[in-house]
């Protein structure tokens, strides 16, 4: 089993978009949204959901006014400003460390686990999804990534899918380090920009620092072929295998709205080159699988 | 007065539309905080000069084993596996650290120290305009944002006007880059993506008791999904920015569409004041 995770540093490069259309082109796969706290793969794979369940993150702490007596032990020793002078715990500010629980004399602090999100497990044409919705302004992002990668490789064992593919998360943080770690080859999907070429490079050592090694694919690339040209220089000179170019096309966005895969939907130019992004990255999967076997 | 500027979706335009506003205001009165710290994009439109540059350290726990008796407390308590008994060594694992120092207190015998992470960099400098931009830089390989988000915000003067570049998404960076902001711009993509990600960050400004309006990019003149949600939601679309190719080209560039394009530079003013206005009616102005 492999697992394939499309990154880009750079949000809104068309990770989602091209990870629908991959979803759509493999004959068997898991496909994962790991965007957790902007998922949008949903949006565009026709699915039918099996399975919903919450899904349980950090603690939080909360002081029973009942019970305080204001001793102040608590505010002294949180590092992170999240109690009031009148004793009552900001649940964004807290870091759920229970340091407050622990000292409190008179035990006036609950400590319970929090629902994060409801995680979730769908039918699509080529084989299961599974997704999230984190919950508005909760944390463990990177622990809900960590645990739907979990489920997307239990199915993939039981059910004999090959091939799992992870649509990753913007930036290089926490979700990102989440949704690359183990994982057997990553797609950057970027565009042919300043800020794409700077986020992609940052992505790349990370990719590096994580031993993964790296595609890349430069959407919208007549945007600016000046651009492109310099990325695929980039893309030589650091190890990354270039993947192809996907043009600036329309159909992409109307594809959105119709809620499809761009590649079910369109036969367009755009269409045409992500077919040819998705032949180049399997061979080398499976070329490398065999070597490994 | 912090006017953050924020999407949900990535790649929406938050960092255009910035930088844009902040180089139309008059006399270089507003101060920019890139706060997308895991990939700042700021500083490649406004060119800032002279930079100044400053490592931010996080602290973590220390463990000194001639004063370690191994009674495990410390592991007890730390809610992050940030820190175990393993025979008779104590382990510490620095990246899963919050920095709670919840370990250094609870040890009875004195055995930890604060010793310090590097988060990444906070990076200052003014450009030929005069517009002062800070930003941080997340080191490669750090997972937590958060801390170094709250070191950039800590440099913003209260009495100024600022505008914070916010990071994409809806969990802890973008809300500790919302949070303590007087007013809120969201960069509102006219696709269904664009509209499902605004929708979740309108829900945490609520939470989070920031006004807000909207701006949108990209306009194709035919989606109304964003303006009938606005509609729904009584929130007020300040300005639609149009796709053009042209517009998209000089953006790629890393130049100013407000120096490029004269129709984008009248766009972006009347954003500003619109944009001015607004804000001082939420209130909250100082």
């Amino acid at each position: 089993m492999k697992e394939l995770t499309i990154i880009s540093g750079k949000g809104g490069t068309g990770k989602t978009s091209v990870t629908a259309s991959f979803a759509f082109l493999a004959a068997s796969r898991v496909v994962v949204d790991a965007d957790v706290d902007a998922a949008n793969l949903f949006l565009t794979l026709p699915h039918t959901t099996l399975q919903t369940e919450s899904f349980l993150g950090g603690r939080l702490a909360e002081i029973d006014p009942g019970i305080c007596t204001e001793c102040g032990e608590c505010l002294e020793r949180c590092q992170f400003e999240a109690i009031s002078t009148d004793f009552v715990v900001d649940p964004i500010a807290c870091e759920g460390c229970g340091v407050c629980v622990h000292y409190c004399p008179v035990d006036a602090i609950s400590f319970e686990q929090q629902t994060c999100g409801e995680r979730f497990l769908s039918n699509t044409a080529n084989g299961p999804m599974v997704h999230a919705r984190l919950g508005i302004a909760q944390e463990n992002s990177g622990m809900l990534v960590s645990a739907l990668r979990q489920q997307a490789r239990e199915i993939a064992k039981e059910n004999n899918i090959p091939l799992i593919i992870v649509d990753g998360p913007p930036g290089i943080g926490c979700p990102v380090i989440a949704s690359i770690t183990n994982a057997d080859a990553l797609l950057i999907v970027t565009e042919p920009s300043m800020s794409g070429m700077h986020d992609m490079e940052r992505v790349k050592r990370l990719a590096d620092q994580m031993r993964v090694p790296a595609f890349l694919c430069i959407n919208k690339a007549d945007l600016n072929q000046e651009k492109a040209d310099l990325m695929k220089a980039f893309a030589r000179e650091n190890n990354i295998k270039f993947a192809g170019e996907i043009p600036f096309d329309r159909d992409v966005t109307a594809s959105m709205n119709a809620g499809k895969s761009l590649v079910e939907f369109s036969q367009g130019p755009a269409s045409q080159a992500v077919q040819n992004v998705w032949q180049n990255v399997t061979s080398y999967v499976n070329d490398t699988m065999n070597r490994l076997a | 007065m912090i006017v953050t500027i924020a999407s949900g979706k990535g790649g929406t335009g938050k960092t255009t539309v910035t930088v844009n506003l902040a180089a139309c205001a008059p006399n270089a009165e507003v101060q920019v905080f890139d706060c997308d710290v895991e990939e700042p994009n700021s500083h490649l439109f406004l060119k800032p000069e002279n930079c100044s540059k400053e490592p931010i350290s996080t602290m973590v726990p220390e463990v000194d084993m001639e004063k370690c008796t191994l009674c495990k407390e410390c592991e007890k308590i730390c809610q992050f596996s940030a820190i175990t008994t393993i025979g008779k060594k104590v382990m510490t694992f620095p990246e899963m650290c919050h920095s709670c120092r919840g370990c250094e207190m609870v040890c009875p015998d004195n055995a930890i120290t604060a010793s310090s992470r590097v988060l990444g960099d906070l990076i200052k400098g003014t450009n030929s305009a005069g517009i002062p931009l800070t930003w941080g830089e997340l080191r490669v390989g750090e997972a937590m944002s958060p801390p170094l988000i709250e070191q950039v915000k800590a440099r913003i003067d209260p009495k100024a006007i600022s505008f914070v570049d916010g990071p994409p998404g809806t969990s802890c960076p973008a809300v500790a880059a919302l949070r303590n902001s007087d007013f809120a711009l969201l960069v509102a993509e006219p696709t269904p993506f664009g509209l499902n990600d605004l929708a979740l960050t309108v829900e945490a400004l609520k939470k989070l008791d920031v006004p807000m309006a909207f701006v949108i990019n990209r306009d194709d003149g035919k989606s109304r999904v964003i303006d009938d949600y606005a509609a729904k939601e009584g929130i007020e679309i300040l300005a639609r920015l149009p796709f053009t190719r042209e517009a998209a080209a000089v953006c790629s560039k890393g130049l100013l569409l407000v120096d490029e394009i004269p129709e984008m530079q009248r766009l972006f003013k009347d954003l500003y004041s619109r944009l001015m206005q607004k804000a001082d009616k939420g209130g909250k102005i100082k």
